[in-house]
């Protein structure tokens, strides 16, 4: 069902059509209305240039994405994937529950929920929008402006399925609830745009895994939207991992609201991907919150990674703090740009933005921007941002003792991204991501010990 | 052990070593004094193999082979240590995990078994007596946070662990109270053997009288100027070194 049209707008335009009155039908009314003002506002919107002037895009160029031909996942296509696939596209443990994406569409036969305990919803948002609409509807797209941004108004436009996860009051989950978005298609281009909404109950404690992982080679392009809302004193640990295969397309758009007291966390890893951009939107809903974004990124060749962070500290007493951090090799590029808004009246804000790159290669480079609105006197804030390459002092001193450059070399690099991972509040997880890295980093180096 | 002869090397375009001669052999231990910027530190690395010093003239042979273009890990594994004045902090990497790579790399390189945890963990323990470390310290962070005088028993005790033949200690005083000092040296001369040497390069006399050298050498604009017994040592201490070499040029040399 592939569509060239005079432009991918348009493409997109007809491809809502049909989608309209094939498998999104049945969806509630007000789902359809939503849908149909969201196109509207594509049609207006149009993508994003790189041109002059527009600072939220000016470092990242989406005319490639844009061309990626618009072939929305089929239904069928999870027949194509086995349990094997999925097991070995997975992280965490295999009796944490699991829903199973292939190309954006829900596969009930390669998910597993089994494991979930009574209180906690997690359905797919399809299946979630028709038997639960009074859980959904409050909370879909009210954070996720699209107004303003393409890309989750072209969400939004399709928004039918995803995952819908919901955590009753005062229930304390301790296995991450997970949700894999797998993309194949046989070398051919797919275009999957997830939906997800996690709703935390008050005095709720859980955490999430989102990951992203492809199976085939492909211009694979991944427009999810999520929506998090953590309720008073809830406490949530959100982990996104995207290993896309490096002809993908990832853009993510998050937006993180956050009520009195609660404590959320974020992990957000980039290690795969030709141009991959997160926006990640969090806002203070009520004060005494406290919210740890971090994260790190590892890109080789040609790959782009682009994340934008923005905080807004809407509320007195409420703390941030961002960690990100960068590895690049090759002709690679990362862009971050954190913003921190603190509102008029918000007194107390404490917030810190802390981005660092590590260049393995002459060639990459690493753009980091932090930016600062401050509407009130009162408040604590700073950043650090660095660029820079290995130290050839500590080089020196680590193979004075015997290590060859390359174990030395690689135990440096594990060690500049040891401050994210050792924060990754989830052991096994931990455990896993630390191996990751290691993996990666043996295929850029050699074998690192 | 050690053999430098009319050892020239330079930083970019600078030349801090101009012509050392030096033999060091196995239970002796050499003590080199100089003012500041006289070349004692570019000496250590040059030894140790810092890539970012270039010898440029003249040779030095450990053990009768050439040092010269021998990678720093591989002068490690021929028994060479430099203890380094300093130390390098490095975040995210565990200290005791850190020397248990560096041991057993070694140890491979000499197709020797490479220890375990729990073997490494017994010969760490029995060690951080050396310098009165506190094992704790060896869980953290390489340096991370260590206060002076525990990154320089820091230094000590990784040199009681790869127990090499030649220990080079660049100023391994600077930067001590009395205290840390007499621990510090205390470490050093357990570790002195008569099949190991070590040079000692410091600006004072100081640690001279825990650490006692056989031999003495004053270093001035790169070259060894005098070479005496361990009253040399005294002599600097009373009468500085301004009669002892070129002091002008002494003071324009870096490093």
């Amino acid at each position: 069902m592939t569509q060239r049209t005079a432009t991918q707008e348009e493409a997109y335009l007809a491809a809502s059509e049909s989608f309209e009155s094939n498998g999104a039908s049945h969806d509630p009314a007000w789902a359809r209305e939503l849908r149909k003002d969201a196109l509207d506002r594509f049609r207006e919107l149009g993508f994003p240039t790189a041109r002059r002037g527009n600072e939220e895009w000016k470092y990242t160029d989406v005319m490639p994405i844009a061309r990626v031909p618009v072939r929305l996942g089929a239904a069928d296509a999870a027949a194509t994937v086995d349990a094997e696939s999925v097991a070995q596209a997975s992280l965490g443990a295999a009796q944490w529950p699991q829903l199973v994406f292939v190309n954006g569409r829900y596969s009930e036969a390669l998910s597993s929920v089994d494991a979930l305990p009574e209180g906690v919803t997690t359905v797919s948002l399809a299946e979630a929008m028709r038997s639960t609409p009074d859980l959904v509807q409050p909370h879909l797209a009210r954070f996720a402006g699209y107004a303003d941004n393409a890309f989750t108004a072209l969400n939004t436009a399709f928004l039918h399925d995803g995952a819908f996860v919901h955590v009753a009051r005062g229930l304390r989950v301790d296995d991450p609830i997970r949700l894999l978005f797998l993309s194949t298609g046989d070398g051919e281009e797919t275009v999957a745009q997830p939906r997800v909404l996690i709703v935390a109950g008050e005095e709720s404690s859980a955490s999430v895994l989102e990951a992203y992982a492809g199976l085939s080679e492909g211009d694979h392009l991944t427009n999810a939207v999520t929506e998090i809302v953590v309720g008073a004193a809830a406490r949530l640990d959100y982990y996104k991992v995207q290993r896309q295969p490096e002809q993908a397309y990832h853009v993510t758009n998050t937006h993180v609201a956050v009520e009195r007291d609660s404590r959320f966390s974020s992990v957000n890893i980039d290690m795969g991907g030709r141009l991959t951009r997160n926006n990640l939107n969090l806002v203070t809903l009520d004060q005494d919150c406290s919210c740890y974004l971090t994260g790190f990124y590892m890109v080789t060749g040609r790959q782009h990674v682009d994340n934008q962070v923005i905080i807004d500290h809407a509320k007195p007493y409420t703390t941030s703090r961002e960690l990100y951090k960068g590895i690049l090799d090759g002709r690679s590029r990362s862009v971050f740009h954190g913003s921190i808004i603190v509102r008029e009246g918000a007194v107390k804000v404490n917030a810190n933005q802390v981005d660092k790159n590590l260049l393995l290669s002459d060639q990459a480079e690493a753009d980091t921007k932090p930016a600062f609105w401050i509407y009130c006197d009162d408040v604590k804030c700073g950043h650090g941002a660095a660029c820079g390459h290995m130290d050839p002092t500590a080089l020196f001193y680590l193979r004075s003792r015997g290590l060859d450059e390359r174990t030395a070399r690689g135990l440096l690099t594990r060690a500049f991204l040891s401050e994210v991972i050792e924060g990754i509040a989830n052991e096994t997880l931990r455990g896993q991501i630390d191996g990751l890295v290691a993996d990666t980093l043996r295929e850029w180096l050699g074998d690192v010990g | 052990m050690l053999q430098i002869t009319n050892l020239h090397a330079s930083v970019g375009d600078v030349e801090i070593l101009k012509g050392v001669d030096l033999q060091v052999n196995a239970g002796e231990v050499h003590a080199i004094m100089g003012p500041n910027g006289s070349g004692k530190s570019t000496l250590a690395n040059v030894l140790a193999g810092n890539p970012s010093f270039t010898t440029t003239a003249g040779d030095a042979t450990f053990e009768g082979e050439s040092l010269l273009g021998m990678p720093p890990e591989d002068r490690a594994r021929a028994g060479l240590f430099l203890c380094f004045q300093h130390p390098i902090e490095v975040p995210g990497v565990r200290l005791d995990h850190f020397m248990r790579a560096g041991f057993n790399a070694i140890r491979k390189s000499k197709g020797m078994d490479e220890y375990d945890v729990l073997k490494f963990d017994r010969l760490l323990n029995e060690r951080v007596d050396v310098v009165e470390m506190d094992r704790n310290l060896t869980k953290r962070s390489v340096n991370e946070g260590f206060s002076g005088g525990e990154k320089k028993r820091n230094e000590v005790l990784q040199m009681a662990i790869f127990e090499p033949k030649l220990s080079i200690l660049d100023e391994p005083d600077s930067g001590l109270d009395v205290d840390a000092l007499r621990i510090v040296a205390d470490g050093i001369n357990q570790l002195r053997r008569p099949d190991n040497a070590i040079i000692l390069v410091t600006h004072y006399q100081r640690i001279l009288n825990y650490v006692v050298p056989d031999q003495v050498h004053v270093l001035i604009d790169g070259r060894i100027v005098r070479s005496g017994g361990k009253e040399l040592a005294l002599e600097v201490e009373s009468r500085g070194y301004d009669h002892l070499g070129r002091p002008a040029e002494a003071t324009q040399a870096s490093g």
